[in-house]
């Protein structure tokens, strides 16, 4: 036999889940929310993915040549960052916002502190946290008729119940996405259906978004009506607003989310929380981005007394306080 | 039939035991050469009395144990002591003195071999112990631990229940099938004479799903006694491990190093020992063979060897037909905590269940991308400890941060590593912090003595 054989370390086996596979099965899951931002809002949205997605890639590339480090656009993070910042924006908006706002988010918050595995916030929410800032203008107004794909100027369902008035879509509106919003955020449908793929593919932990629609559906119920407690419309706050894109594709990104499943579930609620005082109390109506990128920041604290009992604890705790209690009584 | 609870943790594995699983157990035969390592076990090494030269018989004790924890070594088959003489041991990576036999063929037993009962009514339970002892007989799992100190614990310890382990969690593996399904009978006197050896009142045979025929057999096996029972366990990785076999099986959980099972009352043992002290008892055999499997894509005909201890890994596969394809990685044991071997020239020890022959493109090693902290190593580890961190602080120095983690803790058992999308060595990083924690305990113990 004159083969060399491999020595490696123990397990020679190795799981069906690469990293790839994990960012293409995102990115699957967010195909149909993407088709139905066409169908909706007009071909107009397929230019803003594209503008997004070619530019959180370009600049990723230019970026690790700059830095002499290999180019890993192949593992296909920068593609869902690009996607993900899309899907936030406004189906009008001009294209230099998704372009700056990409590159922003890929170069700033994940590239400069050293790649993949490294961003201290959600990529793509820190890109539409820019934009918001730059461009406001930009973000609160250049909204697209739903299927007659006219420019259109008003507010969306959820600015306009901030204002204090009712006249707001049916449920099946909302859900369909019959209503004005950005590009990923009017279909819930079509969202529900990608995240169900990926709890079924066990991509995503199911305790942080159920954490955090829970937290924003009972923050809305107990304190959404004005004058009076637990007579708020939380279905309808669940549905509106990035809720549903932010609870089930921002805030479980691996880097930026706790490493336990309780951990997952603390974050979830607090993303929640935060949304829910920002949106009642606070100047925005939308407080998906702050809420999230709030808990981004706080998720090292979380997994640092998220530690889980481990096995034997039990005896550990129980032989210390016998010897303890021995060395009281000595 | 006994209620299961839950486990954490764990992966499910692909089974691959279809290549072996219809393969009878078949004898090897006897090679040309044989090599006894003195150290195939855990505890002191042996200490041999025979001098080259010497003839030996199948069954003849050639070294002794040394002191309370160690186990005696026997001849295996019948031949001339070729040399004693260190020889690369590969499970414990360095060279260790080894009697090496040269067979004559004849196979002779050596003379005073004779059954020492057929009923456990005529052994009490000192015998059984002494019969363990001198058989030189090991846990035949994989640690290799003497079973004569298994079954001795220290004093004032209760064993309430004794688990047989015929899980056999690792994919490829169908030694302890096989065994469970020919040998059934055997196998339950053995384990009623290790529970009659440690005073253990209740036996429970674990055996997971996957294995219908063994399953049967066992229940058939165990029907006359009252005390016994089977458990069916999910397949799971690994639930075949003592630490979750426990706790899944009987809800308890077995305190952290160095912590034992026998603290919470229970004491665990494979199958293939309670084969052995079954064969020491009835026919006076000591530890001198035990059932191998030969599997993987990489052999041309899987199959199940009842080989002797010392047999080359070259000999076995060349009976199971020699290579299938390019061999890439050739691993005496699981491939989730086996090792991989350089060569085919080292010899079965005692605790060496399986040879898998894996071929080139399926041992292909992957690249390591930065960690997602995704938390599936996590979510995966069988004992609630978090890799993530204990192998982030290993490979970044911080050796008392991984102590804090519990790194001593781990059990190897590579299901954070399967987990890994990244592919990140988990194991390997883990193993490291081990060890030179180890090493910095002994040497803060060696100052603390001076």
């Amino acid at each position: 036999m004159g083969e060399k054989l491999l020595v490696t370390s123990s397990p020679h086996l190795k799981g069906p889940k690469t990293v790839r596979g994990l960012m293409l099965d995102v990115i699957l899951s967010l195909v149909p929310a993407s088709i139905a931002a066409v169908v909706i809002f007009g071909p107009r949205s397929l230019t803003v993915i594209l503008a997004s997605v070619v530019s959180a890639v370009a600049s990723e590339a230019i970026f690790e040549k700059a830095v002499k480090r290999d180019v890993t656009v192949n593992d296909l993070s920068a593609v869902i960052t690009g996607l993900l910042l899309a899907l936030t924006l406004p189906p009008g908006v001009r294209l230099y916002v998704p372009v700056v706002g990409s590159a922003f988010a890929v170069i700033v918050a994940k590239q400069i502190f050293g790649g993949l595995g490294t961003n201290f916030v959600n990529p793509a929410l820190a890109g539409r946290a820019f934009v918001m800032a730059a461009w406001p203008l930009q973000l609160s107004s250049k909204w697209v008729a739903p299927f007659t794909f006219d420019a259109v100027s008003g507010s969306t369902p959820l600015a306009v119940l901030r204002s204090g008035q009712t006249a707001i879509p049916s449920i099946s509106d909302i859900l369909i996405g019959n209503r004005l919003g950005s590009l990923g955020e009017t279909c819930v449908l079509a969202l529900l259906l990608g995240a169900s793929y990926l709890i079924a593919r066990g991509v995503i932990d199911w305790r942080l978004p159920a954490g955090y629609i829970g937290a924003v559906f009972a923050g809305a119920w107990v304190f959404g009506k004005s004058g009076a407690y637990f007579q708020g419309d939380g279905l309808t706050a669940v549905l509106l607003g990035g809720v549903i894109l932010g609870a089930f594709f921002m805030a479980t990104d691996y880097v930026t989310s706790p490493v336990t499943g309780k951990g997952r579930l603390y974050m979830g609620i607090g993303a929640g929380i935060v949304t829910i005082l920002i949106r009642l109390w606070g100047t925005y109506p939308e407080g998906v981005t702050y809420g999230i990128l709030f808990m981004n920041l706080v998720t090292p604290l979380i997994d640092r007394f998220m530690v889980p009992r481990y096995y034997g604890y039990v005896h550990d705790v129980s032989l210390r306080r016998k010897a303890r209690a021995a060395g009281r009584r000595a | 039939m006994v209620n299961l609870r839950r486990g954490f943790g764990g992966v499910k594995l692909p089974d691959r035991k279809g290549l072996s699983a219809h393969a009878k157990i078949e004898d090897a035969g006897i090679p040309a050469e044989l090599v006894l390592f003195l150290s195939q076990h855990t505890g002191a090494p042996s200490k041999p009395f025979v001098k080259v030269g010497d003839a030996v018989k199948r069954g003849q004790k050639v070294a002794d144990a040394q002191g309370p924890v160690s186990a005696a070594l026997h001849a295996p088959t019948s031949g001339i002591v070729k040399a004693i003489e260190p020889r690369y041991q590969p499970v414990l990576a360095c060279m260790v003195d080894a009697v090496v036999i040269e067979p004559d063929g004849k196979n002779e037993t050596v003379e005073g071999l004779a059954p020492v009962a057929t009923n456990l009514h005529a052994v009490s339970r000192q015998k059984i112990v002494e019969i363990a002892r001198e058989a030189g007989l090991v846990g035949l799992g994989g640690a290799a631990f003497p079973t004569a100190v298994k079954l001795t614990p220290p004093p004032g310890t209760v064993i309430d229940t004794y688990l047989l382990n015929g899980a056999e969690c690792e994919p490829y593996l169908t030694a302890d099938q096989k065994l469970m399904e020919e040998e059934a009978t055997t196998i339950v006197f053995g384990f009623r004479a290790l529970m009659k050896g440690a005073g253990a009142p209740k036996g429970i045979v674990c055996v997971e799903d996957n294995k219908p025929e063994a399953i049967d057999a066992m229940k058939k096996a165990i029907g006359p006694f009252k005390e016994l029972d089977v458990a069916v366990l999910p397949s799971k990785y690994p639930r075949g491990g003592e630490k979750n076999l426990i706790e899944v099986v009987l809800g308890r959980e077995v305190p952290p190093p160095p912590g034992l099972p026998l603290n919470v009352g229970v004491i665990v043992s494979n199958v293939g020992t309670a084969y052995a002290m079954a064969q020491a008892i009835l026919t006076g055999l000591p530890l001198v063979e035990r059932v191998i499997t030969v599997t993987g894509e990489g052999v041309a005909r899987p199959a199940n060897f009842k080989a002797l201890i010392g047999t080359p890994l070259s000999y076995l596969v060349e009976k199971a037909g020699g290579f299938s394809g390019t061999p890439g990685k050739v691993i005496m044991g699981g491939p989730m905590m086996g090792t991989a071997m350089r060569g085919l020239d080292v010899p079965v020890l005692k605790g060496t269940s399986g040879v898998l022959v894996l071929r080139k493109e399926q041992s292909a090693p992957e690249p390591v991308l930065p960690c997602l902290h995704c938390g599936k190593c996590v979510d995966s580890c069988p004992l609630r400890l978090l890799p993530v961190w204990i192998a982030s602080y290993a490979e970044n120095g911080y050796l008392d941060e991984a102590e804090k983690f519990r790194a001593v803790d781990c059990c190897e058992c590579g299901a954070c590593a399967y987990s890994c999308p990244s592919r990140r060595p988990l194991v390997q990083s883990i193993r490291l912090a081990k060890a030179r924690i180890a090493e910095r305990r002994r040497a803060a113990a060696a100052k603390k003595q001076k």
